[in-house]
């Protein structure tokens, strides 16, 4: 076991080095570069804005710069915001918790409701159930994410007076109830998606699971159709559900940032797109990195999870 | 092998009713099983044997799309026959797995890969007898002692990619063994292994046998293990019994052209058998359930076949000496 | 049909539910891809035709009757805050997004294409690379990665066709990059190289022939996604820019009038809803159709 986990840190590792080129690329390339910002200041000359890119570093070749950028980023120095001059670790740290509840809760939710809605939908195959419940998520899959948002702010915050339209807290309040009410609206749309391909997957891995021989030796041995399918199937129909996940991550970082915008919810989605905004190029580049970071510890995450959880690989 | 018979099927039929059509898996077939008796229910692909197995156990999908007809009497600890196929479902789990039990041809996906061999064998104990987790573990570690496998404390945390095929079989047996059935059903239990662990297999299912007292349905289409094994035989063909007897007559005088073609076709390299004759194959293949022939389906592949006779009406099961049953209308001028 | 084998499918013991057996479920789904396509051409057909028909235009601005419901005078779906014409403004929007989300796709396949020809034709050192690259671009959020992008280009319709083209591209050379894989290795391409055939020529007359199914498919999945993208950046501001009306712009507003305006936050989106919904139902139809493995739903 060890040893494929060693392998796929690795990759992992090789993939973090790819990821930072191309951050590093894209955001260095662009037209306008790092001193778009400075070129709108009125009365900004020429040798002004040569000496603050020769000031920053930005008249090297670009490999130095990326290499020097690259070592200054595993030093734990990313940089400062250009728009406060806070270093940018701090003001991601200080974004990024917000996400991670909310990512957090969402996944919760939809994965409880995702794997009820796969399994019965697995074991009444072809009924009325499974073909709404098909043909559902495949809607749900089509519809945008800030814009079910926004649906449901109609509803439940305009129309019936439930929940609030935004933020994270009341203000004035700040008790955990009170950031729960909050919670509840982001979450439920960020589950949309997840929901959605989550029950599918599970669909199919449990109708793959139920037709394998133990579970019809579980049968026959007398066990009520409740064990044969929550202890015996289930176990493993969830198995391959951990890749699934992992998988799933950039996706639900993306809808994060596009539910944080819609609900003003103070996470690191807002953030970057406020930075693109001020051209913030450090903040940027930071969260870039971050949630591309975020995506490998995930997907290496989930292939631990299954090392340990599947006693065909933990014992090898 | 004296006394009533522990298990009576009588006129068990199977059909499938599908999109294209009704598909008759399997046909009145009717035997009964004394205790510590073996019967062999022999075959190829598509005789029906592991259905009728399956319908005995009512493992077969439920709804409307499979219908089992007849009756499969099981006795009660009382003494008197309970049909199974009338018990309403929450009756007939408790005696599955508890009174009939079965085991299967695939030991390596038999078996769940993510549970201990330990807990898949407390489960029915814990369960039929409601015996603390304790006490089932006990139980099946004696379970495993008593088939066979090494270090029997050990292995019941083991999981059984980690053991052998051999191995694994034997803890299908023990899962099998574990409230003490009546009857237990093998659907060809050996046909994965290799011939030495086969005959392991073999002489400690005749062993557990002899020891429980317990029936045994055996179904397998290697007729050198029905001769180690069986006491009865009963030979399907097309979803119907063909013919049916006690070994040694119906390896001493088989009447059927199917059974004389099966004999005739497994290669002898024992001196278990007294006749001596060359080895052939049955031409053609096994008739498609959904399409059968009209009357006899064994009809266009025999070669004693009378048109006119054979094709005209499915021949009854007829009696020719007291047990010796079978399904041909030319058994009589075939003899000798 | 039973298998002569005798091996049967068990499914679960349980009460019989109504079913829609096998032949009426295929139908359902051939129904569902036909659904989906009567709303792409019908969708497509009023975003061209449409504007000529709709009496308003839309960008004419007409504050005296601005933010009237729809069905309730003769603007058919109502007027935004400018007092435009919803519908009208809807179907020149509809232009603008199908035509951006069809050109992406496009692109970002024909990229996607020869990405996966290369990397599965030549494998090893090559294909590894490539392949690594395309697992590093998809640790980004298409969305972060797109703003990113887009903050920096003019913002036009090239422009962000290009951008939307770059974030899509990498599913499509996944799949054709394993299609081809498998195809390399089969009787009829080792029979070309055999006979000398140049790499360009296997590449772009054998192996790509055969591998047009899943790209098929892929594609129409990728014009979905690609409306989708191109409304998320236009909502969020740094896509299509007004006057130049698209589905996700006609949203970036709307919020702000949620209470006094609805229609003007859910019209725009339904829209975009029906014409996702309708390439992915398509797609999915034609996954089932071209690829009959798949079925194991």
């Amino acid at each position: 076991m060890s040893a494929y986990l060693l392998r796929r840190l690795g990759q992992s590792l090789i993939l973090l080095l790819i990821v930072s080129v191309i951050a590093f690329g894209v955001l260095h390339l662009a037209p306008g570069g790092p001193l778009a910002q400075f070129a709108l200041t009125p009365g900004m000359t020429q040798a002004d804005l040569a000496r603050i890119a020769h000031q920053m570093g930005l008249d090297r070749p670009l490999p130095l710069q990326y290499w020097e950028w690259f070592h200054r980023m595993l030093d734990g120095d990313w940089g400062r915001s250009y728009r406060d001059n806070q270093p940018v670790l701090a003001v991601i740290g200080g974004h990024l918790p917000a996400t991670l509840e909310l990512m957090v809760s969402s996944t919760l939710i939809a994965v409880l409701i995702g794997t009820w809605v796969g399994v019965l939908g697995a074991l009444r195959r072809y009924s009325v159930f499974d073909y709404l419940a098909t043909v559902g998520a495949m809607v749900a899959l089509s519809i945008p994410t800030f814009w079910f948002g926004l649906v449901v702010i109609y509803a439940f915050s305009v129309r019936l007076p439930w929940l609030p339209a935004g933020g994270m807290y009341t203000i004035g309040e700040g008790s955990f109830l009170d950031y729960l009410h909050h919670l509840i609206a982001p979450a439920l749309v960020l589950a949309l998606v997840t929901v959605a391909i989550w029950s599918r997957y599970m669909r199919s891995s449990m109708l793959e699971v139920i037709g394998q021989d133990y579970v019809r030796t579980a049968r026959a041995k007398g066990m009520p159709e409740r064990v044969v399918v929550l202890h015996h199937a289930l176990r493993n129909a969830l198995l391959p559900m951990i890749a699934i996940a992992g998988l799933q991550l950039p996706t639900l970082l993306g809808g994060a940032l596009v539910t944080e915008t819609v609900f003003t919810w103070p996470g690191m989605g807002r953030l970057f797109l406020d930075s693109i905004g001020y051209r913030d190029y450090p903040v940027l580049m930071g969260v870039l990195m971050v949630t591309a970071l975020l995506v490998l510890i995930g997907n290496l995450g989930a292939d631990l999870l299954y090392a340990v959880y599947d006693p065909r690989i933990r014992l090898d | 092998m004296t006394g009533p018979a522990v298990l009576e099927v009588a006129d068990l039929s199977v059909s499938f009713h599908t999109d294209a059509g009704v598909v008759p898996a399997v046909n009145d077939i009717s035997f009964a099983l004394r205790r510590g008796e073996t019967l062999a229910l022999v075959g190829e692909s598509g005789s029906g044997k592991s259905v009728t197995s399956l319908a005995i156990m009512r493992l077969t999908p439920p709804g409307a799309g499979c219908v089992v007809r007849g009756q499969v009497r099981l006795r009660e600890s009382g003494g008197a026959m309970q049909d199974l196929l009338a018990l309403p479902p929450a009756a007939m789990r408790a005696v599955r797995g508890s009174r009939i039990a079965m085991i299967f041809q695939e030991p390596m996906t038999s078996l769940n890969p993510v549970l201990t061999i330990g807990e898949q064998i407390a489960e029915p104990i814990r369960y039929h007898r409601h015996a603390t987790r304790g006490a089932a573990l006990a139980d099946a570690e004696r379970l495993l002692e008593l088939v066979g496998i090494p270090e029997p404390r050990r292995r019941l945390g083991s999981y059984p990619h980690q053991l052998s095929g051999g191995m694994r079989q034997r803890a299908m047996i023990a899962v099998a063994l574990a409230c003490d059935p009546d009857v237990l059903i093998a659907d060809e239990p050996t046909t994965a292994l290799d011939v030495t662990v086969q005959a392991q297999i073999l002489e400690l299912l005749a062993e557990l046998q002899a020891r429980t007292g317990m029936a045994m349905i055996f179904i397998t289409h290697n007729l050198g293990v029905v001769a180690e094994i069986a006491d009865q035989v009963v030979v399907m063909y097309a979803g119907r019994a063909v013919e049916q007897a006690a070994l040694p007559a119906l390896f001493g005088k088989p009447l059927m052209p199917y059974t004389r073609g099966l004999l005739r076709s497994v290669p002898r390299l024992t001196p278990l058998s007294r006749l001596r004759v060359p080895l052939t194959a049955i031409e053609g293949n096994v008739p498609d359930p959904a399409h059968l022939p009209f009357g006899c389906s064994f009809a266009p592949r025999c070669e004693h076949v009378r048109a006119g006779l054979c094709d005209a009406a499915l021949p009854p099961l007829e009696q020719t000496d007291p047990g010796h049953f079978v399904r041909c209308v030319r058994w009589r001028e075939l003899d000798g | 049909m039973i298998p002569a084998s005798g091996s049967i499918d068990i499914a679960a013991p349980g009460r019989a539910r109504p079913r829609l057996g096998r032949g009426t479920r295929r139908f359902v789904r051939h129904r569902l891809a036909l659904l989906g396509l009567i709303a792409i051409v019908g969708l497509a057909l009023a975003a061209a035709v449409g504007p000529y028909l709709d009496p308003y235009n839309d960008l004419h601005i007409d504050i005296l009757h601005r933010f009237a419901p729809p069905f309730s005078g003769p603007h058919l779906l109502g007027t935004d805050q400018l007092g435009r014409d919803m519908l009208a403004r809807l179907l020149m929007a509809g232009r603008v997004s199908l035509t951006v989300g069809f050109a992406a796709m496009i692109l970002s396949t024909v990229v996607g294409t020869v990405v996966g020809v290369l990397a599965g034709y030549y494998g090893g050192v090559i294909g590894a690379v490539l392949m690594r690259f395309v697992d590093a671009v998809l640790c980004f959020p298409s969305i972060f990665l797109l703003l990113a992008l887009a903050a920096f280009v003019q913002p036009n319709l090239v422009s962000i066709t290009v951008i939307i083209a770059a974030t899509a591209w990498m599913e499509v050379a996944r799949v054709v990059e394993a299609q081809i894989r498998t195809l390399r290795d089969r009787d009829f391409a080792v029979a070309a190289v055999a006979l000398g055939a140049p790499d360009r020529y296997i590449m772009f007359r054998e192996l790509i022939p055969n591998a047009v199914a899943p790209i098929v498919v892929a594609a129409t999945l990728n014009v979905a996604r690609a409306i989708l993208l191109e409304s998320y950046i236009s909502f969020l501001g740094y896509g299509i820019q007004p006057p130049v009306a698209s589905w996700g712009n006609m949203l970036n507003n709307a919020q702000d009038y949620l209470a006094t305006a609805p229609w003007l936050a859910i019209l725009p989106g339904l829209a975009i809803t029906l014409a996702v919904t309708g390439f992915n139902f398509v797609g999915d139809g034609l996954r089932d159709a071209l690829d009959p493995r798949l079925d194991g739903r």
